[in-house]
């Protein structure tokens, strides 16, 4: 198969652009939808108009951000088809169900009832307002299962069968693709990121009246629901992080070895609390891994096998085989299984044409045989089953991992010290909380890149290749394309921000 | 329920859902339509800014018909998917770039330092509502007309033969007419959508004089597609799942099916009372709801007709055996099992949409109520 290496890196590159501006967006569409309805359920038990005021200056942030979120949402569902025409039709018949159910039960949901939340508040009676605001938070929520269901099935493909004649991936349980221990951990994880997101959003606009000794009653309204809610949120955050790490251990072994640098896998294997990669090491060198690194003893076996003794492959273990771990099988050996598997289904597809019965029934049970494996046979050499950018993906892990540590203590201790009546008095802290929402940006963006740098080289785990993945363009259409999107994006972006600064200047408005 | 179906009755089914989607859609280009009306239709920057807020609290509908029209497409006929938009490539990524800049424009259009000033915001609503409208006429045109791929390799590549890749289908004379019919019908709906919700005699005025216009340029457009349409050739299947071009197909497809030309006459009858209703009688307030209904009708007998009676719904003209069907681009039973009972949701859909349509349209819009809206576009 011929192989333009430059489409496929264009293709990624595009992807990846898109993806990581929607969510600059998604994260705050999806925590603020339940924050204002928390606010606007205050409102409707109390009749308190502040809270009225309140929720309506979160809703116009919401607004604002939630148009470019829709914009940017669009160019991904469409971005499987245009730049990824073999992968669509590989796995079309699973990971298009989700897409479809997304925009059937969540979009409508969503844009219906965001109508009624923004121009409905003289139109409806309070009650149905206030379930409109929540349909929106639920529907965005029902938006992020769909979406995510299907990038966990390419990170753990389950519940489908391949089928030879139409040389496809097909679903035969649905329950065991939207119910995979990895579709739900990733949910999970995913949107307790983005309500974590959301509260420190709220945090930093409020801390930020409060510096500027404006809106105080307010802004503390606003951080007490902020601040709960984000903590609430980044605790369950930490403890769906351990369960999808756990997930990857089980699943994609050479994805945890990168995310911890871990070249030679060992028993009672200490997880890396804080470490500098020596960027002399490369793959079929001996030089050390790390320049400095502090480890906790025992943590990463416990936290992927749930045994403090177990063993952890490393990178070297999955592409050559360990002695020690005769379970694990070299890469050579799956490359092998896998290309006989595809020159059987080469040999099958003849077969069936030829109307040769016999030799196509014994062609597919070889295939069948060597399916497990079948993705491996595209690659060429043992090495290429591990992600190219290893720094990259160690370093965002542990930094998003420390981030979301730090966004539990932010949340503990503004919440401890607002309700002791002092937050707004200390500067620094009120800075810390502002510039803790970027950091929330940037955990999280930095969490898709451990997520989808770190499953290369699959697009479908074990199943199918990157690179055999994209549509058949030419790779200048793509730079094209990039380069109009890029521009696009960036200027949507800046006036986003421009117009979002300018609404939060203005404060909370109380005409009404 | 549905596991009794069989494997070829859930295709169809699912055939009728899409085009269904598409129907709608195709009403909902409303917003489109009263988007390129901005300027004709008002005197100063209040009339305009009733019309943007009449229009900006549906934008979202039309939006989200044509992302579930594509995950639809993705999950029943994958095939279809993974051809078309990845061969198509320019067409499409010229689809998304014109709805892309609507759905900001909305929401951007008069807030402060929003850095490229409403005018912008504007012509983007234009953009969209005319080029965005029009290359969308073009790509459904090509359900009937064509295009240059082949499906080849173990995986069933698609190799796409034109260079421009989606583009070539705007020199098609065929399409354009579906194209430039249905920029009119949506400017024509687009009037009646604004003559239906917005209170102001100079803009009703303007919008029945606009439906005059428009519905001239639509009938001459709509009837030049109808007739090549109909003298056109179709790529049939045989019982052997053999392509073959057959003369008059669409044409036969429609006087075949007595469902099918019910369809398609109701519809064009209804849109023509509804711009009868607007020209003529004082009921013109609810014209829209004449040709929206009568739009939904013409354009699901036209779709659907595209792929029943053993048609090749996307036609190769490079290679007709590639010639994507309802049997063989379509997703697994199972697949279409699944995603049947997930159909059944649409009814209850269909009426929280009508409800809060009724809820938030029950007023007409006028000077006096944009000017009491805290939020408004």
């Amino acid at each position: 198969m011929n192989i333009d290496a430059s489409l496929v890196d264009w293709s990624r590159a595009q992807f990846a652009l898109t993806a990581m501006y929607h969510w600059f967006f998604v994260p705050l569409t999806l925590g603020l939808g339940f924050m204002l309805a928390f606010m606007e359920t205050i409102y409707v038990k109390t009749g308190d108009q502040e809270w009225k005021h309140i929720t309506k200056f979160w809703q116009k942030l919401f607004g604002i951000n939630f148009a470019i979120g829709v914009a940017t949402g669009l160019i991904l569902e469409f971005q499987f088809g245009t730049n990824w025409s073999n992968y669509s039709w590989f796995v079309g018949d699973i990971f298009g169900a989700p897409l479809a159910i997304e925009g059937i039960m969540a979009f409508f949901l969503e844009s219906t009832f965001i109508a009624v939340m923004f121009f409905g508040w003289n139109k409806v009676s309070k009650k149905f307002h206030l379930l409109s605001t929540w349909l929106v938070a639920f529907g965005a929520s029902l938006s992020a299962l769909w979406i995510l269901v299907a990038n966990a099935w390419m990170q753990y493909p389950i519940g489908m069968k391949f089928n030879p004649i139409t040389a496809r991936s097909e679903m035969y349980n649905f329950g065991d693709v939207l119910l995979s221990p990895v579709a739900v951990n990733k949910f999970l994880h995913t949107v307790f990121s983005c309500y974590v997101i959301s509260s420190l959003f709220v945090l930093c606009v409020s801390s930020w009246l409060l510096l500027k000794k404006r809106e105080e009653l307010f802004a503390k309204k606003s951080i007490v629901i902020a601040a709960t809610f984000g903590l609430i949120s980044s605790i369950f955050l930490a403890f769906t992080g351990d369960g999808s790490a756990y997930q990857i251990a089980q699943k994609q072994p050479a994805k945890l070895a990168v995310m911890e640098g871990l070249y030679n896998g060992k028993k009672n294997a200490g997880l890396v609390a804080f470490g500098i990669l020596n960027p002399k090491k490369q793959l079929d060198n001996n030089e050390k891994e790390f320049i400095f690194k502090i480890e906790i003893p025992k943590l990463l076996s416990l936290l992927s096998y749930r045994k403090a003794d177990a063993f952890v492959p490393g990178i070297n273990d999955l592409i050559s085989g360990n002695e020690k771990a005769p379970d694990i099988i070299p890469a050579s050996e799956k490359i092998k299984e896998g290309k006989i598997a595809i020159e059987a289904l080469t040999a099958y597809k003849k077969a069936i044409k030829e109307n040769n019965t016999l030799m196509a029934d014994s062609l597919l049970k070889v295939f069948n045989d060597k399916y497990k494996y079948f993705g491996y046979g595209h690659l060429n050499h043992p090495k290429d089953i591990i992600p190219k950018n290893i720094a990259l993906i160690f370093y965002s892990f542990h930094i998003m991992v420390a981030l979301g540590i730090w966004f539990i203590l932010l949340f503990t201790i503004v919440l401890i010290i607002t309700f002791i009546g002092k937050y707004g008095k200390n500067k620094l802290l009120l800075w810390l909380a502002m510039l803790s929402f970027p950091l929330g940006i940037l955990s999280s963006q930095l969490g898709w890149v451990v997520s989808e740098v770190g499953r290369q080289p699959w697009i479908v785990q074990d199943l199918m290749p990157t690179f055999i993945a994209p549509s058949k363009l030419n790779s200048s259409y793509v730079v094209l394309t990039f380069s109009l999107f890029a521009i696009l994006f960036t200027i949507l972006l800046i006036v986003e921000i421009k117009i979002m600064i300018t609404q939060i200047k203005k404060g909370p408005e109380r005409s009404i | 329920m549905f596991e009794n179906l069989s494997y070829s009755q859930l295709q169809q089914y699912w055939w009728i859902i899409i085009s269904c989607i598409v129907a709608i859609l195709s009403f909902l280009l409303f917003v489109q339509g009263g988007q390129t009306l901005l300027n004709s239709l008002s005197n100063n920057e209040t009339e305009k800014t009733i019309i943007v807020n009449s229009l900006g609290r549906k934008w979202e509908f039309t939006f989200t018909t044509l992302v579930t029209f594509a995950g639809s497409m993705f999950a029943a006929f994958p095939k279809f998917y993974a051809t078309s938009f990845g061969g198509a490539y320019w067409l499409w990524i010229a689809i998304l770039f014109c709805f892309v800049i609507q759905a900001v424009s909305y929401e951007y259009r008069k807030k402060p330092s929003n850095l490229l000033g409403s005018k912008v915001y504007e012509t983007f609503l234009f953009i969209n509502g005319s080029i965005g409208v029009f290359l969308l006429g073009i790509m459904i045109a090509t359900f009937y007309t064509g295009s240059q791929f082949k499906l080849t390799g173990n995986f069933k590549q698609v190799e796409w033969l034109n260079p421009f890749h989606g583009l070539e289908a705007i020199l098609n004379i065929h399409n354009v007419t579906l194209g430039l019919a249905l920029v009119f019908l949506a400017r024509i709906l687009g009037a009646q959508y604004i003559i239906n919700t917005v209170s102001n005699e100079n803009i009703e005025k303007k919008a029945a004089y606009q439906v005059k216009i428009n519905s001239v340029l639509f009938l001459l457009f709509f009837i030049s597609f109808i007739i090549l349409l109909f003298s056109r050739p179709g790529v049939s299947i045989d019982n052997n799942g053999n392509a073959f071009l057959e003369k008059t197909k669409y044409l036969k497809n429609m006087i075949n099916s007595f469902y099918i030309i019910i369809f398609f006459l109701l519809g064009v009858v209804n849109i023509l009372l509804g711009i009868w209703m607007t020209l003529f009688t004082k009921l013109n307030k609810k014209s829209i709801w004449f040709s929206g209904i009568g739009t939904i009708l013409t354009v699901f007998s036209l779709f659907i007709m595209a792929g029943f009676n053993n048609t090749a719904f996307y036609p190769s003209t490079a290679d007709i055996q590639s010639s994507l069907t309802l049997q063989n681009s379509s997703a697994s039973k199972y697949t279409l099992i699944v995603m049947s009972y997930v159909s059944l949701l649409l009814p209850l859909v269909f009426w929280y949409i009508y409800y809060t349509w009724k809820a938030i349209n029950k007023k007409p819009l006028s000077i006096s109520e944009i000017e009491q809206e805290e939020h408004k576009y």
